[in-house]
C-alpha cells in the first residue's frame, strides 16, 4: 500500500481525477463520450511523441530536436508525394516520413553515441538546422493540397456514434496509430533485454558499461527510434490538419518533455513508465480542456502545468532529499 | 592440505606516470581459498585487483587463471575466466529492483533478447538463497541499505560462475553485526568451492576469515603465508614497516588557551549531545564508521548545515555558526572530503584557487592587486611545497595529495584559528600522507587548533592528540591517542 502511493503515477492520477471532478461539477456535459473523443483526438499527436521521449529520458538522456525531426520529415513526405504523385496511401506517407525521421535520428546518434557529446547540446543543435535546413532548402510554403492518401486518412474513423441529441461523434483512426506505438514500445521497454539497457544505461551508465551493455548501439537505436516516432507524428498531425505547414510542431518540444516529466521520468535518467507517461499527457491535455470549458484565459494553462510540475517533481525529490539527509 | 590452484600471478609490476605502484608481486589463491591481500591505503591493493579485473593492464608479469594463462586480460575475458569483483560501489543499478539486479547481467552475457520476469525473481531468489540471505527481490536497490546492497552484488557475482570473488574494502561501511553476516557469506562461499580474495586493512576481520594473508606495502609484497603464522603485532608491523608505539606523540601537554568550547551541540537526525574543547596547539581526531554523525558534526562546526540545538564558543565567547560567511568570518577553516566536488575549481590555476578565499583583503576599491596576489601565492606554493614548476598550471595538472595541500593554502592564507579538516587525506599517496600530517603537526606547533575527521584509524592515531569517537549520532569514547591502538580503536569503532 505505502509502495503504491509512493509511486508517482498514482499521484499523477489522483490529480487527474480531482480535475476531472471539479470540471464536472461546474459543466455537466464534460464526463460524455463527445468530451472523451474530442480529449483522445487531441492528445494523440503529442502522446507519440511523448513516448519517444520517454524512451530517451529513461537513457538518461534529453531530446530537444524531435519537433523539428517531425516537422521536416512531415513537410519533406508530403511535398515529395505531391511532386512525384504516388500519395495515394497513408501506410506509405507513414513510412516515408518514419524513415526520414529515422535518419535524422542517426545523425543525433553519431554525434552522441560515436562522439560522446551532451544530448542536450546535441540536439538543441540539432533543432536548429533541421528547421533552418528545412525553410531554407526545401520550402516555406503550405502544402493545402495534401496527398489523397493523407486526406482519406483524415476521414477515417474507428467510431462513429450518433449522439441523443442526433449529432454525430467520432474517434478518428489516428488514434489507432498511437495505440500501436504506445504497445510496441511499452513491450520494448519491458519485455526485452534492449528496453531494459536503455534503463540500465539511465540508472548508471558506468555500470552499464562495464556489465556490458553495448552503449553505442543502444544509444543509436535511442535516437533512430524516436526520430522514426516523431517522422510518424508528424505525418498524423499534418493528415489530421489535411496541411502541411513546414513552421508546424516546433516550439511544443518543452510541454511534451513536461508532460513525460510529470508522469514520473526524471531528467537524470532511469525513471519513468508508458503508463505514467499516457498518464501526464492525458493529465496536461485533460487541463487545457477544462480550463478552456471553465472560461479561464488560455495564457493560465502554462501556469498550471508549470505549478504542476513544480509540485508533481518537486514534492518526490524533496522527500528524497530528506530521506538522503537522514542517511548522511 | 593441497589444494588445487585457481588463480596465480606472477611478478605484476605496474607504474603510473613513473610512481611505481605494484612490483613483482606474486600471489597464488587455491580453490575454496579465502585469501587476504592486507596493506594500507595506497600501498597497491586496489590495483592489483583492478589488474586481476582486467580493468588495468600490467607492465609485465603473467596471470593464470584456472590453468590458462594470460598476459593480461580484457575485463570481459576476466568475467569468462570467473574473476568477479565486487567494487567499493557495487555497480549496481539503483533504479532496478533486487530481482532484476540479480538477473540482468547473466541475461546480457548469455545474449538474451527477451525478459521474462518470472524467471528474473526465480534466478534471483535462488541466487540469494546461496548467500543465505532473504531480501525483498521487488525492492529498489537505491532503497536498500548498504550491507544489502552488497549482498546483491554478491549475489550477481554468483550467477555468473564465479570461480574467484574479490571483495574490494567490504566492510568499510558496515556495522559489527554486518561484517559478522558478511564473514558468514564469504564462508559459504568457499564452502561452495568459490574461492575469494578479501582486500581489507582492519586486521580483526582478516584474523577472522583468512585461510592466507598476503602483505603490500608500497607496491612490494612484503610478506604471504598462512593466517596462523600471523598475529596482530606481526601483520601490522608488516602492514606499517614500523612499530605502532611511533604514533605517540611527544606535543602531548604543550596546549595553549582554551579555543573552541563546544556543548551539547546537536542536529536533528543526525548528531546530538557532541561535547568538547579544542586548545591552541592541539589536534583533535573526530572518528566513526560511515553514518556515525562524523561528517554532518563537521559540516555544522562550519555552518554548512547548522546545528539546531547546543552552543558553540569560540575564545570564551558564546557564537553562532548559521553560515560558511560566518565560520569564516569567525576564523575558522573547513577542508572538505571530496575536495573534487566541494573545495577546488580545477580548471583553474593552482594561485587562483589559493587566493579565492582572501579576495577581500587581496583587493582595494573593488579591484585586485596583482602584486599581492602573486606574492600570497608563492608564498603558499613554498611553504607547503607544492609540486608544480608553475603557480599559473591548473589544479587538475596535480596529483592528489598536492591537490589536497592547494585546499589547505586556501584556508591557510587566511590565518584561521580553528581549521576543520575532514578526511585530510582521501585518495592521497602514502607519501603524501605522511607530508600532510606532518604539515598538521607544524601548523598545531605554531598555535593553531586543528580537528581531524576520519576513518582512517591509522591516520587519526597518527595526526592527533586526542580522539572522540562517534557512533550513531553520539559521541561513545574519549580516548588520548597515546594510550589507545589500532586494533582497539577498531574494536570500539565496529561495537
Amino acid at each position: 500500500m505505502a509502495r503504491l502511493f509512493a509511486r508517482n503515477e498514482t499521484l499523477v492520477t489522483l490529480i487527474l481525477l480531482a480535475f476531472c471532478a471539479v470540471t464536472a461539477a461546474i459543466d455537466p456535459h464534460f464526463l460524455s463520450v463527445p468530451t472523451l473523443f474530442d480529449l483522445l483526438r487531441n492528445a494523440t499527436v503529442m502522446a507519440i511523441f511523448s513516448v519517444g521521449v520517454l524512451l530517451v529520458l529513461a537513457s538518461g538522456g534529453i531530446d530537444v530536436s524531435f519537433t523539428a525531426i517531425a516537422a521536416f520529415a512531415m513537410y519533406v513526405a508530403t511535398k515529395a508525394m505531391v511532386a512525384l504523385g504516388f500519395g495515394d496511401s497513408m501506410l506509405v506517407a507513414i513510412l516515408l516520413a518514419g524513415g526520414i525521421g529515422l535518419l535524422l535520428g542517426l545523425i543525433n546518434g553519431f554525434f552522441i553515441a560515436t562522439m560522446k557529446l551532451p544530448t542536450m547540446i546535441v540536439t538543441l543543435g540539432t533543432l536548429n538546422a533541421f528547421q533552418g535546413f528545412l525553410l531554407t532548402f526545401v520550402g516555406t510554403a503550405l502544402i493545402t493540397q495534401v496527398p489523397l492518401g493523407m486526406r482519406s486518412f483524415s476521414r477515417t474513423m474507428l467510431v462513429r456514434m450518433e449522439t441523443a441529441d442526433g449529432s454525430i461523434v467520432s474517434l478518428p483512426v489516428a488514434f489507432l496509430i498511437l495505440v500501436i506505438v504506445a504497445t510496441v514500445t511499452g513491450l520494448l521497454l519491458n519485455r526485452t533485454m534492449l528496453g531494459r539497457s536503455i534503463y540500465a544505461l539511465g540508472g548508471a551508465p558506468e555500470s552499464a558499461a562495464r556489465v556490458g551493455v553495448r552503449v553505442v548501439a543502444v544509444q543509436y537505436f535511442i535516437y533512430a527510434y524516436v526520430g522514426a516516432l516523431s517522422g510518424i507524428a508528424g505525418i498524423v498531425h499534418g493528415a489530421m490538419a489535411r496541411v502541411a505547414n513546414p513552421f508546424d510542431l516546433v516550439g511544443l518540444e518543452l510541454s511534451v518533455i513536461a508532460a513525460v516529466v510529470l508522469g514520473g521520468a526524471r531528467l537524470s535518467g532511469g525513471h519513468g513508465t508508458l503508463f505514467g507517461t499516457l498518464l501526464g499527457v492525458a493529465l496536461v491535455v485533460v487541463i487545457n480542456n477544462s480550463l478552456i470549458t471553465l472560461g479561464i484565459p488560455t495564457t493560465w494553462q502554462n501556469v498550471v502545468t508549470g505549478l504542476l510540475i513544480l509540485i508533481g517533481t518537486g514534492l518526490p525529490a524533496f522527500r528524497a532529499k530528506l530521506a538522503a539527509q537522514r542517511a548522511g | 592440505m593441497e589444494s588445487q590452484v585457481e588463480v596465480r600471478l606472477e611478478g605484476i609490476s605496474k607504474s603510473f606516470a613513473g610512481v611505481q605502484a605494484l612490483e613483482g608481486v606474486d600471489l597464488t589463491i587455491g580453490k575454496g581459498e579465502i585469501a587476504c591481500l592486507a596493506g594500507e591505503n595506497g600501498s597497491g591493493k586496489s590495483t592489483l585487483v583492478k589488474i586481476l579485473a582486467g580493468v588495468l593492464r600490467p607492465d609485465s608479469g603473467s596471470i593464470e587463471i584456472g590453468g590458462r594463462r594470460y598476459p593480461h586480460l580484457h575485463p570481459i575475458e576476466a568475467v569468462r575466466a570467473g574473476v568477479q569483483v565486487i567494487y567499493q560501489d557495487f555497480s549496481l543499478f539503483p533504479n532496478f529492483t533486487v530481482a532484476e539486479n540479480i538477473s540482468f547481467n547473466q541475461a546480457l552475457s548469455s545474449r538474451r533478447r527477451l525478459v521474462r520476469w518470472r524467471e528474473v525473481r526465480e534466478v534471483a531468489r535462488g541466487a540469494l538463497a546461496k548467500v543465505g540471505a532473504t531480501i525483498d527481490l521487488d525492492a529498489r536497490v537505491e532503497d536498500l541499505a548498504v550491507a544489502d546492497k552488497q549482498i546483491v552484488a554478491i549475489a550477481r557475482a554468483l550467477l555468473q560462475d564465479a570461480r574467484l570473488i574479490a571483495m574490494d574494502e567490504p566492510t568499510t561501511a558496515l556495522t559489527e553485526r554486518e561484517v559478522r553476516a558478511l564473514l558468514d557469506i564469504i564462508r559459504r562461499l568457499k564452502r561452495d568451492g568459490v574461492s575469494v580474495l578479501f582486500i581489507s586493512h582492519k586486521l580483526r576481520e582478516i584474523f577472522a576469515v583468512c585461510d592466507k594473508i598476503a602483505v603490500l606495502r608500497n607496491g612490494r609484497k612484503v610478506a604471504d603465508g598462512p593466517g596462523s603464522a600471523f598475529d596482530l603485532a606481526s601483520l601490522s608491523l608488516h602492514m606499517l614497516g614500523r612499530r605502532l608505539e611511533s604514533h605517540a606523540h611527544s606535543r602531548v601537554g604543550s596546549r595553549g588557551e582554551e579555543l573552541m568550547r563546544v556543548e551539547r551541540l546537536g542536529r536533528a537526525q543526525q548528531f546530538s549531545d557532541v561535547s568538547f574543547t579544542l586548545h591552541a596547539g592541539e589536534v583533535l581526531g573526530i572518528t566513526g564508521l560511515l553514518g556515525s554523525g562524523r561528517t554532518a558534526l563537521a559540516k555544522a562546526l562550519f555552518g554548512l548545515a547548522p546545528a539546531d540545538r547546543g552552543g558553540i564558543a569560540l575564545g570564551g565567547r558564546p557564537v553562532r555558526i548559521g553560515s560558511p560567511q560566518e565560520a569564516i568570518a569567525l576564523g575558522l577553516g573547513y577542508v572538505p572530503s571530496d575536495r573534487l566536488t566541494e573545495g577546488l575549481f580545477l580548471p583553474q590555476s593552482i594561485g587562483h584557487n589559493i587566493v579565492v578565499g582572501s579576495l577581500d583583503e587581496l583587493s582595494s576599491g573593488g579591484l585586485l592587486e596583482r602584486e599581492r596576489v602573486r606574492g600570497l601565492t608563492e608564498e603558499w606554493v613554498r611553504r607547503l611545497a607544492v609540486r608544480t614548476p608553475d603557480a599559473d598550471m591548473p589544479v587538475q595538472s596535480l596529483s592528489g595529495g598536492n591537490q589536497q595541500r592547494v585546499v589547505l593554502a586556501r584556508w591557510l592564507a587566511r590565518n584561521p584559528r580553528v581549521l576543520v579538516l575532514n578526511g585530510p587525506t582521501v585518495g592521497v599517496d602514502v607519501g603524501s600522507k605522511a607530508e600532510i600530517h606532518d604539515i598538521i603537526a607544524r601548523l598545531a606547533a605554531g598555535g593553531m587548533g586543528i580537528i581531524v575527521i576520519s576513518d582512517d584509524i591509522p591516520e587519526i592515531l597518527a595526526a592527533c592528540d586526542r580522539i572522540l569517537v562517534m557512533q550513531a549520532g553520539r559521541v561513545v569514547e574519549e580516548v588520548e591517542s597515546a594510550t589507545v591502538d589500532e586494533d582497539r580503536l577498531a574494536a570500539r569503532l565496529a561495537s
